[in-house]
Formats: structure tokens, C-alpha cells, sequence
């Protein structure tokens, strides 16, 4: 995945440390999504990711920063979206990323769920922490 | 947060409209206050309209499943109506297809449904 | 003699002999394109673009991918654009570029420095070309891409076929794209018509493979979500045979062989709610 934040003149960020963070959260990245001209549907799909995301990073990560912005590639617009928290880390990312498992109490669909939401997906986790970075293209 | 949403009785029919971005918290609360209202009417039924939701997310469409198991437990039929196209679109591929949940197109629908499981014809 | 000395004599010889060059240019072009732009327009197009050309060469460049080019790159943009969307062919496009090498042959080609000269001019029209023909590819990629988009919108037709039916008669193959399209559509009409029944015909849909059928159930999911039916009917005997075939899952995708079949279903689910409305059951 192509580094988008360095690209970006000016990323929006908010702190997530309650799930009402994730609510208005979940807006700036409608929002973004809106001015970027998606789709209803890749809009819907972008800012669920953005929620399954924005959860996990709350409940297994202990909350975290998001940061989004608008970008280009070859004149298509698109959205992108990085959620970082400084969390014990995924220990087994492959397994995180497989349909239906799960270390809390939910159904394991938000890592595998997201990822087929968006169109580019990038993870990263290690001791000190786990960064997720996704993009939605209009098209 | 101090916010819940309104759970209305009608009859028999305990009626949920879902109107704002709920967070988890919201989320959470609804399904304890709907329990404990199915209990403490005796309703035959729930409707729950989420045609105002731009989202639903995977927390939201498990609470959907299990208040819908729950209520069926406690002797109330749970539909679901008013589901967006975008959402429904998401929704499928997220994974989740909300096997156990009745749903109709609109409110006006979900409770004509409602009665007809009622009258033990679907 | 080098590169400096080159520039200054292609510079003099541009500047003296600029009418008749532009002319004979004009000329050229013209006769390649058939007389299919008007004299004067092509004159003005060319001339814009000879005296960028020339403006940059007086800066001291001959790097067509350097800052000075920087005016004639956006003309040659600009004219490959309006070339592509007339409909003209690439070789016609690039030709509007090269004819000017042939234009200055005869007169650079007289002794051994001006034959330098126009070598060293002779490969920056090259370069000039080349991203002529670039900016020609680009365009034509958008209008593909643009034409393809409208085609999808037509190719879909929802129809209402009865108070609370609706459906989409297929033709072609379908890829995730037009799927993404078709669902979208067909959901959003439940919606607005009030419609409990979707029919998905494919009689015109040529081969079912495993991600076609997975696309059709996704939307047969989703249409239960919102609280419809969503049924496929047109499945033709090879297609049948290949799905079994092919051991694709169609297990809770409900089918008819064909669309009458599939509204008849449809009609007497829907005339049975009807009933119910009428008995004052509900």
C-alpha cells in the first residue's frame, strides 16, 4: 500500500477513547466520504469498516487515534483512513484476519468483515501496538 | 452518556424506531430496556424500525440477532424493518445475514406481518 | 559545435523563416487530416504551438520534458484531447507533431552543422510526439471508461411487473461491477415501489460461473434483509448442468426455470397476503 499520509496535505484526526469518540469518528469519515464523491453504497461500506475498526482498536487496543483524509490516484478520488493505538498488539494476524475468530466476546467479523469493505488494507501490529490503514476509491 | 432510545407500546406490539448514530453504549441499553419491556407488558411483539440507520455494523447487527432470539424466548416475535438498500448491500459483505431475524420493507408492513403470525399464518 | 550553438542557429532559422514554415506546416497537417479541421483553426493551433516550441528553445532547452517545455507540453495535451475526442486516429495525431520535421529538412540539412542541428531538433519532436500520443491514450481510456459506465446504467432495467413485483431481465455477462449495479437498483426499487418480490432473470446471461453465483445470492441476502423475496428464473438446461457441474453452492437461492414461472410464485404469494388484508384477518 502506497503511503498516503505522507501524500496528504492536511489529515483530519480525532482521539477514540469512548465509543461515543467512534460515533463522531464514524462521521468525519462520512463526511470525507461525501466531499470525496463515493457512492451511498461505497460511502455506507467505508464508514462501516471505519466503525468495525474504530471498535476493535477501543476494545483490544485500549483506544487510539484516527487519522483521515481525501486522496487521488491517477485522478480517481478515494478516502483514506488510518487507525493506530498503542495496544498489546495481535499475536497471531493471520488468524485475527480469518472469518469468525475472535479473542473478545464478538462474532470475528471486524478485521476480516473491514477488509472486504475496502479496497486497500494494511495492517501492522507489534508490542507496541497495531496500526490499520485503509482506502475507499469512488470507482 | 445518558441517552436511550424510546421503546413505545402500541397494544400488544412494542415499537422501536431507532433514530440517531447509536453508539455502543446505546446499543447495549436497548437491548436490556427491550427484555425487560417484553417481560413487563407481556408483548406479542417487537418492531424495530432502523430506516433512519446509515449504518449498521457488526455490533448493531449482533444485537439485532440476539434481541430477536431473546424476545422469541420470552414469548415476542421480533421484525426488523425499514433496512436501506446500502446497508443490506454492506451488511452481506461484512458476512453477517441476520438468518434468525424476520424483516419487512416498512413499519406499515412489519406490523401487518406481525398480525399475521398472530392469526398463525406465516 | 555543441549543443548551445545548435540551439542558436535552430532558434535564428525558426524566427527568420516563421511564416513559411508555419504555412508548409499548416499545409501538411491539413492534407493529412483530409481537409477534416478548418485551415484557419489548424493555423491557429499551430501556430500557439510552433511559438512555445520556439520560446523554449530561445530559454536555451531542448529537453521536451523540462521546465521550459512546459507551455507546449499543455498545448500538445490539450490538442491530442480535442484530436482523440473528434475521433481521429493516433497516427494522425502524432503526425501533426512530426510533419514538422519534414518541414525543416530542406532547410536544415544543407552542410554538416545545420544537419547536427536538425538531428538534436528532430529528437525533441520525438519526445514531443511520444507525449502527444500519451495525453491521445489517456483520453480515449476516459472515454471508454465513461461510455462503459452509461452502458451499465442501460443495461439494467428494473421493471414493475405487478403491484408488489418487480424484476431485471439479465442480458450479457455479468462481472462484480454490473452486479454492484444491478443489486443496487433492484433493492432500491423494492423500496420505492413497496415491492415484497424481486424476479432475476438471466435467460440472456451466457455462463454462470462460481463468483456470478455468489453475486446472486449477495443479492438475494440483501433483498431478505430488507424484508423481500428475491428469486432467479431463466436458468437454461447448460446452465443448470454447469452449476451442478461445477458443485456451486445455489442451495438458498430460490429458482424457476423460467420468468412465468417465477411471477405465477410470486403473484400467488402476493395474492395471498392480499387475502389475508381483504378477510380482515389483519
Amino acid at each position: 500500500m502506497k503511503d498516503y499520509a505522507a501524500e496528504c496535505a492536511s489529515l483530519e484526526t480525532v482521539p477514540v477513547s469512548t465509543s461515543g469518540d467512534v460515533v463522531s469518528m464514524r462521521q468525519m469519515v462520512r463526511i470525507l466520504a461525501q466531499r470525496g464523491g463515493l457512492s451511498l453504497v461505497h460511502q455506507t461500506k467505508l464508514v462501516t469498516a471505519a466503525s468495525e475498526l474504530g471498535r476493535n482498536m477501543l476494545v483490544y487496543g485500549g483506544g487510539g487515534s484516527v487519522r483521515a483524509a481525501s486522496v487521488t490516484d491517477a485522478g480517481r478520488p478515494g478516502v483514506f483512513v488510518e487507525f493506530r493505538d498503542k495496544g498489546p498488539g495481535i499475536a497471531d494476524l493471520d488468524l485475527a484476519l480469518t472469518d469468525g475468530w475472535t479473542s473478545g466476546n464478538g462474532m470475528g467479523l471486524g478485521l476480516s468483515g473491514a477488509r472486504r469493505l475496502v479496497d486497500e488494507f494494511d495492517i501492522e501490529s507489534g508490542p507496541s501496538g497495531t496500526t490499520v490503514r485503509i482506502v475507499k476509491w469512488a470507482k | 452518556m445518558t441517552d436511550r432510545v424510546p421503546v413505545l407500546k402500541i397494544g400488544e406490539v412494542l415499537l422501536v424506531s431507532i433514530q440517531t448514530d447509536l453508539d455502543d453504549q446505546m446499543v447495549l441499553d436497548l437491548q436490556e430496556d427491550l427484555s425487560n419491556r417484553i417481560v413487563a407488558t407481556g408483548a406479542k411483539g417487537v418492531v424495530i424500525d432502523i430506516s433512519a440507520l446509515e449504518i449498521v455494523d457488526s455490533f448493531v447487527g449482533r444485537m439485532l440477532a440476539h434481541n430477536a432470539a431473546v424476545s422469541r424466548i420470552l414469548g415476542a416475535e421480533t421484525i426488523v424493518v425499514g433496512m436501506r438498500p446500502a446497508v443490506a448491500m454492506t451488511l452481506v459483505e461484512l458476512g453477517l445475514s441476520m438468518s434468525g431475524v424476520r424483516t419487512a420493507l416498512n413499519l406499515e408492513r412489519g406490523l401487518k406481518l406481525l398480525r399475521r403470525i398472530a392469526a398463525g399464518r406465516a | 559545435m555543441n549543443t548551445e550553438s545548435n540551439i542558436r542557429l535552430l532558434v535564428d532559422t525558426l524566427t527568420e523563416q516563421r511564416e513559411k514554415f508555419l504555412t508548409q506546416w499548416t499545409r501538411t497537417v491539413g492534407e493529412d487530416l483530409r481537409g477534416r479541421l478548418s485551415t484557419a483553426e489548424l493555423g491557429r493551433e499551430l501556430g500557439e504551438l510552433y511559438d512555445a516550441v520556439l520560446e523554449a528553445m530561445t530559454a536555451g532547452s531542448l529537453d521536451s520534458r523540462g521546465e521550459h517545455f512546459a507551455e507546449t507540453r499543455s498545448l500538445l495535451i490539450e490538442l491530442s484531447r480535442n484530436r482523440a475526442r473528434q475521433g481521429f486516429t493516433p497516427t494522425e495525431t502524432v503526425r501533426s507533431v512530426f510533419a514538422l520535421k519534414e518541414v525543416l529538412e530542406p532547410s536544415l540539412t544543407g552542410d554538416a552543422d545545420s544537419a547536427r542541428a536538425y538531428l538534436q531538433f528532430a529528437r525533441l519532436l520525438d519526445g514531443l510526439g511520444l507525449l502527444t500520443s500519451e495525453a491521445y491514450l489517456r483520453t480515449r481510456e476516459e472515454i471508454i471508461s465513461s461510455q462503459a459506465e452509461q452502458l451499465l446504467e442501460l443495461s439494467t432495467p428494473v421493471v414493475k411487473l405487478w403491484d408488489g413485483v418487480v424484476g431485471v431481465p439479465l442480458v450479457g455477462t455479468l462481472d462484480s461491477a454490473r452486479t454492484q449495479v444491478v443489486m443496487e437498483k433492484l433493492l432500491q426499487t423494492l423500496v420505492d415501489t413497496d415491492s415484497t418480490h424481486a424476479i432475476i432473470d438471466i435467460t440472456g446471461v451466457p455462463t454462470v460461473d462460481t463468483q456470478v453465483a455468489q453475486h446472486l445470492l449477495k443479492t438475494v441476502v440483501a433483498a431478505r434483509m430488507m424484508g423481500a423475496q428475491c428469486t432467479i428464473s431463466g436458468i437454461r438446461p447448460q446452465i443448470a448442468q454447469t452449476i451442478v457441474a461445477l458443485g456451486i453452492e445455489f442451495g438458498d437461492i430460490p429458482t424457476n426455470a423460467s420468468l412465468s414461472d417465477a411471477l405465477r410464485q410470486a403473484l400467488k404469494e402476493v395474492a395471498l397476503d392480499a387475502e389475508d388484508d381483504v378477510r380482515g384477518l389483519l
